[in-house]
């Protein structure tokens, strides 16, 4: 599964950062492979979502969470 | 002795540069680029040590413009001038903080780290042993609370013995074992050697295309990737050492408190009653200091005029400088009312908050969650607002932000609104609603309506390099700091009065001599002419003669061909000229046209308006196809010097504010044109 389909409140471990432009960026702002992350809200329409990394938000599109393949805890 | 300030963004790196150098900071332009350098001084046991505070970026791989800044800036320094970075780390978020960290630590610069927002720790159940930090990253850590000025002097005293730290490799890229990388052994450390060899290849990208470009595209990235996961598995290793987390888990009061402004309801309820809130105070709270500014003008100008000798430098001050500086200065308490807000917003964290939900409607129209700010503040002025759009990443997103906030009624327009739809509606109420206030809410939605639908167009147009993308951290609630926003808003009204203001004077004191002056035969037939005249308003007509024989006359009468079918005649054409200097000039041009008296009086100029007799076809002038074109017109036209001016300073290029220009006046134009040939 990938960021984008956790739930409020789920947790879970991120397994790969999928090859894209925004790869290099993704793992820079801490989601690196191994981390673990819970998603805390969604935007009005799902879309962008916010993600707790570690004690700070992280706010990110639907397509940019989806790049991020996770494993719920 | 001079040090740099380094972080990420929303570290409190701004407010510990505040604190270390107060009164002392500047801010200036780096040549060639949109981002400001922010410089400043202090004194320590007698040595002054001046401090550089660059843009907050997340790695030495920038993404936006102002990341781009502080990664060149870095590396452009690496052999001179810096004597010590400071790096200013958010001591709660401390794993990513140290991933920059490591990179500038790994350059061979001395860097020392200051461990800022210690008080926030408590909060989030984190404690930091900070002298197994200092021995883990084998550099001088020092404690700091920048708001409140804790630590600040043990922050200097370690500043002067930074050259003594001798930190450690964290990664060399040689670990990497790849062919690109094998180059860079040599006298410097390895690690600056490669960021020399990727830069270099940065620049080649540039020019080269083709497949064998596309493989080290795609070698460069996976080595950066790797690069960053290796320097996360030392950093993680030394976090877990260093970092404790107290069990009780329980959720911090950002969090609390977005659980509520990022509520799916209630987010946008609260949205909307903010934007209500600035809107309001926008109008309101400024209506008074205005009126004092323009009470001040008038009677200093009365003053001026009835002392000093009447010769062409006296009408230059009192009619010419005088009115265009007021034209400046009246619209401060406004621009500083918004900045005030803004600067708030922005502190305490919410402005973020209103990006992230409304991001994806704003994307939709070519446009991005940062966006919004800029187009809400177009309500009160262009100026500000198009300045405000510095932190949109996205080189696109920002030049269409910029584009098409002049779309948004300004303040400007409002005293034009005012007056035309007096001309279309009597004061009473229509139905118990007051329908001139309905008219101008009416333009104040066509002008956002119009905004969205030319970003969607720009962005159709415009070729996308980079890709836009939405990768934002949402800071921790904060207290704003007054002597933040103090500061803010000093540097940001300096910047408008000096900067704005100059060429707002310039344009009115060319106004005021294409207006007062003309060919002196036509001026001398004139004088001639009411030699003889006696009744009281003689001055007005004659004022109103001259109008019409000078060079903004001729201009008028030049441009009424092109204006003709729009329904407008050459008084209305020099209103439209000298409109471009400041919309509201409209109010002032047609009154002194039409001679009447007093100028504040709208009710009087309306009534005259609504007499008036078009020369070519008889007619009444401002009939309800003529109103309704003028409204259309000032709607759309781009009639604000300052503003392309802006524009031209932000874009850095003479391109933007033309496309700016043509496309909004040609609009205007067309627009005006539909609804004169089919109401008429």
């Amino acid at each position: 599964m990938t960021a984008a389909e956790l739930k409020k409140g789920e947790r879970a471990t991120i397994k790969e950062v999928i090859y894209c432009d925004l790869q290099c960026k993704l793992i820079e702002m801490g989601c690196y492979c191994g981390k673990e992350i819970s998603m805390l809200y969604k935007a009005p329409f799902g879309d962008p979502i916010a993600f707790d990394i570690d004690g700070y938000t992280l706010g990110l599109r639907r397509e940019e969470a989806l790049k991020l393949k996770v494993e719920l805890l | 002795m001079h040090i740099v300030l380094v972080g990420n963004p929303n570290t409190g790196k701004s407010t510990l540069f505040n604190t270390l150098t107060g009164q002392t900071q500047k801010i200036s332009n780096l040549p060639g680029t949109t981002i400001e350098e922010k410089t400043g001084h202090f004194f320590h046991k007698d040595v002054k040590v001046h401090v550089t505070d660059l843009p907050g970026t997340y790695s030495l791989y920038p993404n936006g413009e102002d990341e781009q800044i502080t990664a060149k800036f870095i590396l452009e320094h690496i052999d001179n001038k810096i004597n010590t970075i400071v790096f200013v780390a958010d001591a709660g978020n401390l794993e990513r903080n140290l991933l920059l960290y490591t990179q500038i630590s790994d350059l061979g610069l001395p860097v020392i780290l200051a461990l800022n927002m210690m008080d926030m720790l408590e909060s989030k159940n984190l404690e930091v042993d900070i002298p197994q930090l200092s021995l883990e990253l084998q550099t001088l850590v020092v404690p700091v609370n920048a708001r409140k000025g804790e630590g600040l002097q043990q922050l200097k005293d370690t500043i002067f013995k930074s050259n003594q730290a001798l930190q450690n490799t964290f990664f060399n890229p040689v670990e990497l074992q790849n062919d690109l990388i094998k180059n860079a052994e040599g006298s410097s450390t390895p690690y600056s050697k490669w960021q020399r060899i990727y830069s270099n290849y940065k620049q080649l990208k540039n020019k080269l295309t083709g497949p064998s470009n596309e493989d080290l595209y795609l070698q460069t990235d996976k080595l950066i990737a790797d690069e960053t996961e290796k320097r996360f598995t030392k950093i993680s290793e030394i976090i877990a050492k260093t970092v404790k987390k107290k069990v009780e888990k329980r959720k911090n009061p950002t969090q609390r408190i977005d659980s509520v402004l990022l509520h799916p309801v209630y987010g946008f309820l609260i949205f909307f009653t903010t934007l209500f809130i600035i809107f309001q105070s926008i109008f309101r709270l400024a209506e008074y200091p205005k009126g004092w500014i323009e009470t001040c003008f008038s009677v200093a100008t009365t003053f001026l005029k009835s002392n000093l000798p009447d010769n062409v430098f006296s009408q230059m001050l009192c009619d010419g400088i005088l009115p265009g500086l007021s034209g400046v200065i009246v619209f401060l308490p406004q621009i500083i009312i918004l900045f005030l807000i803004l600067a708030l917003l922005e502190d305490s964290g919410y402005m973020t908050r209103v990006s992230f939900i409304t991001d994806r409607l704003m994307r939709k129209f070519g446009l991005n969650g940062k966006s919004v700010i800029p187009l809400i503040g177009g309500m009160a002025c262009a100026i500000p607002s198009i300045m405000a759009t510095r932190n949109i990443e996205n080189k696109k997103d920002r030049l269409i932000t910029i584009l098409v906030t002049p779309l948004m009624s300004c303040s400007a327009r409002l005293p034009v609104y005012t007056l035309l739809a007096g001309l279309l509606f009597v004061p009473e109420n229509t139905y118990g609603i007051d329908m001139r206030g309905l008219l101008i809410l009416g333009m104040y939605l066509l002008g956002f309506v119009m905004a969205l639908l030319f970003a969607f167009i720009f962005k159709l147009i415009l070729r996308q390099k980079q890709k836009s993308f939405f990768v934002l951290e949402l800071p921790d609630y904060r207290l704003p700091k007054w002597q933040n926003i103090w500061m803010t808003l000093k540097l940001k009204t300096k910047d408008f009065v000096f900067n704005a203001g100059k060429i707002i004077l310039i344009v009115s004191v060319i106004l005021w001599f294409l207006a007062s002056h003309g060919p002196e035969k036509k001026f001398a037939a004139i004088d001639a002419r009411y030699a003889q005249y006696t009744a009281p308003d003689k001055d007005a007509k004659v004022k109103a003669d001259q109008l019409e024989a000078s060079y903004a006359g001729s201009l008028g009468k030049l441009i009424e061909p092109t204006i003709k079918p729009l329904g407008y005649d050459w008084k209305i054409g020099i209103a439209l000229i000298t409109s471009f200097a400041a919309r509201e000039v409209f109010v002032g041009t047609v009154s002194t046209i039409y001679s009447v008296g007093s100028v504040d009086d709208e009710q009087l100029i309306g009534a005259t308006l609504s007499k008036q007799v078009n020369q070519n076809t008889g007619l009444k002038t401002y009939t309800l196809p003529v109103v309704l074109s003028l409204l259309v017109f000032y709607a759309f036209a781009m009639q604000c010097i300052s503003t392309l001016a802006v524009t031209y300073r932000e874009t850095k290029s003479m391109k933007w504010p033309i496309v700016q220009f043509v496309y909004m006046s040609g609009f205007a134009y067309l627009m005006s044109l539909i609804v004169y040939q089919t109401l008429s």
